[in-house]
């Protein structure tokens, strides 16, 4: 871990995070590099969203700082920083009936008011966050009638009409196919290296992590383990402390980042044909 | 954010001063513009269709609940003494001092209990939130009945009584349902509690009254408007005009909050402070009512769904569910006073039709869940 702090437009200092008596994370401090694609892993119940949430004033912490912007994030009106920075939570309920153009819509709500309710932009931006995610041909289906992959879409859509320069996004592929989750994945490459936003994301498979990450963080009970380039902090001694998963890490054949292949712990189900 | 760039205006030879677009959104959304983009309103066509037509639906009811009656009176009669020009003294005297001021209460409450009936609908995430349900109608009832016969107070102090006992009931109930915020189905169950043990508290009153003061009560119990004068309508005026544009402000963040609190602060609402502004209006505007016809049943519940399903449009919009509510309650006055046989107290009319829309609501739900 690196020792001085690089430029941050948003961190947490000192956190300790809680839910009633119950605390997931503790002195926890956390810096998101500026124009970055960080990329949170960890198992289950570790606290990432936990994490997210505070990071994105969702929880208030019991304790510690979380400055958006140089500026204590608590000190910002809620509008202000929803156009500053845009969460998608890893679960949202969609309106009885509403349809996916009607919902992407309403990541404008920062940016509207009372008698300034739909702009050019607004019909901009939500074109292009529909065309970005690839559910252009479905903004007149209902939310409610779509499949898991693609209900996911519509609420990243959301997210990116909000057009934040910082992006938290809680486990945008789960529920995509592989195909799917690489187009997400890139997508956030373009927004972080074309349009210079600050991307974070929780993921679960840890070879898209080291992939397309410029920065990764590991977390295990409520603690980082390890945070940096994914090429510095994967080994298979990491796997196995945040995991307890015994693995091999060797060369993406692709892109020469480190590649998580899982032991195996008995011969394969179908033999591979000599 | 370039708001300003519109090549189309630019190119457009005449100065408009109002341009109404077609939206991409959906086929019935659009927005409308003023001059320079100062100002800009979205809406959907089909919810502006519902309110037009509820509109005219509410005029010909108000009309014709002031021309019907035991001295029937032609509707031009009743415009041309609107307009300051009756026909005759008596015309005059039954238009203007008997049949308009009840006229106006009912659309008022009915107003009223339509848009309290949407916005608990709408914040409990449940079609059943509304305020005879979750209890804030009987907290009201149990105000004005503690003043009936308890105090033996005045009609003002009812009302005050009814207000008070709905705050309170309300603030209770949030308070008991509160956990980290208040969650849609707490406050349904919370709420249903405390109002079932209002009812007893009522029910203990009126045990212990004097026979001639308890019917009394029982009469206000039922939802009537008989008797309802100017001073009920400038109460009720004066607590619309206060409360229905601040709860239309609040109206656009509401329909955010639909999505969950962590979505709707990721969206720039502060959940929490929304969710207050919108209990205190929508309960003020409950227990108002309350307060000036008594716990009229089923309007506030019905009332949203109705628009809603005339609408099609997802979402509560609190406009079209006020003006269902002012119509149904009209309506419902109407039936009570001259459609049936003996005048009856018009929470009768809306008890039985409210029961009635309930188990066809419940049957239709049935059949579609049912494969
Ligand atoms: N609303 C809540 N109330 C109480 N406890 C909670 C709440 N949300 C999460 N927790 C607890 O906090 C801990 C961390 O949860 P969190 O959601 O941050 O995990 P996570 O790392 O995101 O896990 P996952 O990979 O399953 O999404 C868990 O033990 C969980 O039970
Ligand atoms: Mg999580």
């Amino acid at each position: 871990m690196s020792e001085h702090r690089p430029e941050s437009r948003l961190h947490g200092d000192d956190l300790t995070l809680a839910y009633d008596e119950r605390v997931i994370s503790q002195d926890l401090s956390v810096s998101i590099p500026d124009g970055s694609f960080t990329v949170i892993v960890g198992p289950n119940a570790c606290g990432k969203s936990t994490l997210l949430r505070a990071l994105s004033r969702m929880l208030k912490p019991t304790a510690g700082t979380v400055h958006l912007d140089g500026e204590l994030i608590t000190r910002y009106a809620t509008k202000e920083a929803a156009r500053r920075l845009g969460l998608l939570p890893q679960t949202s309920i969609a309106p009885d009936g509403i349809t996916v153009a009607d919902l992407v819509s309403r990541g404008r709500y920062p940016h509207q008011k009372m008698f300034r309710q739909w702009s050019a932009a607004d019909s901009q931006a939500v074109a292009e966050a529909m065309t970005d995610t690839g559910i252009a041909d479905l903004k007149h289906r209902r939310v409610d009638e779509l499949s898991g992959g693609q209900r996911q879409r519509v609420w990243l859509a959301m997210v990116l009409a909000q057009q934040t320069p910082i992006l938290l996004l809680d486990e945008p592929t789960t529920f995509l196919d592989i195909a799917h989750q690489v187009e997400v994945l890139e997508l956030c490459h373009d927004l972080y290296s074309r349009l210079g936003r600050t991307l974070v994301a929780v993921l679960h498979d840890l070879n898209h992590a080291c992939r397309y990450a410029t920065h990764l963080i590991a977390m295990r009970d409520g603690r980082i383990v390890a945070e940096g380039r994914p090429g510095d902090v994967v080994t298979e001694q990491l796997v196995q402390d945040v995991f307890g998963l015994a693995c091999r890490v060797v060369d993406d054949p692709e892109t020469g980042t480190p590649l998580v292949v899982p032991a195996a712990r008995r011969r394969a189900a179908v033999p591979a044909q000599a | 954010m370039s708001t300003d760039v519109t090549p189309r205006s630019d190119s457009t030879p005449r100065r408009q001063h109002l341009r109404v677009e077609s939206l991409d959104l959906s086929p019935t959304s659009y927005a409308a513009r003023g001059r320079h983009d100062r100002w800009s309103l979205r809406f959907d066509r089909r919810v502006v269709a519902v309110c037009t037509a509820l509109t005219v639906a509410i005029v010909v009811v108000f009309l014709t609940s002031l021309a019907v009656g035991d001295y029937s009176i032609g509707v031009l009669d009743v415009v041309r003494t609107l307009f300051g020009n009756p026909p005759d003294p008596l015309a005059e005297f039954i238009v203007n001092g008997r049949r308009l001021p009840r006229a106006l209460v009912a659309l008022l409450v009915g107003a009223a209990l339509g848009a309290s009936g949407a916005v608990f609908q709408s914040l409990s995430r449940n079609p059943l939130g509304s305020p005879d349900v979750i209890g804030f109608t009987q907290g009201a009832s149990a105000g004005a009945v503690f003043v009936i016969l308890v105090v033996g107070g005045s009609l003002a102090q009812v009302a005050l009584g009814a207000i008070v006992g709905g705050l309170l009931t309300a603030t209770a109930v949030y308070l008991l349902a509160y956990k980290r915020g208040v969650q849609g189905f707490r406050l349904i169950l919370v709420g249903i509690a405390v109002g079932a043990m209002l009812i007893s508290a009522v029910r203990y009153m009126l045990m212990r009254a004097e026979l001639i003061e308890a019917t009394g009560a029982q009469v206000w119990l039922t939802g009537s408007l008989n008797t309802r004068g100017w001073n009920h309508v400038v109460a009720v005026g004066i607590g619309m005009a206060i409360i229905m544009p601040v709860l239309l402000g609040l109206a656009r963040p509401m329909r955010i909050i639909e999505m969950g609190d962590d979505a709707a602060t990721g969206l720039g609402v502060n959940a929490e402070r929304t969710r207050i502004g919108l209990l205190l209006a929508a309960t003020g505007l409950a227990a108002m009512a309350v307060a000036a016809a008594g716990p009229i049943a089923f309007i506030a519940l019905s009332a949203p769904h109705l628009a809603r399903r005339l609408a099609r449009a997802p979402g509560t919009t609190v406009g079209s569910a006020a003006l269902m509510g002012a119509l149904l309650l009209g309506v419902s006055d109407l039936v009570a006073q001259w459609v049936l046989p003996h005048q009856l107290p018009v929470g009768v009319v809306t008890v039985s039709v409210g029961g009635l829309y309930l188990l066809w609501l419940l049957a239709r739900e049935g059949r579609r869940h049912h494969v």
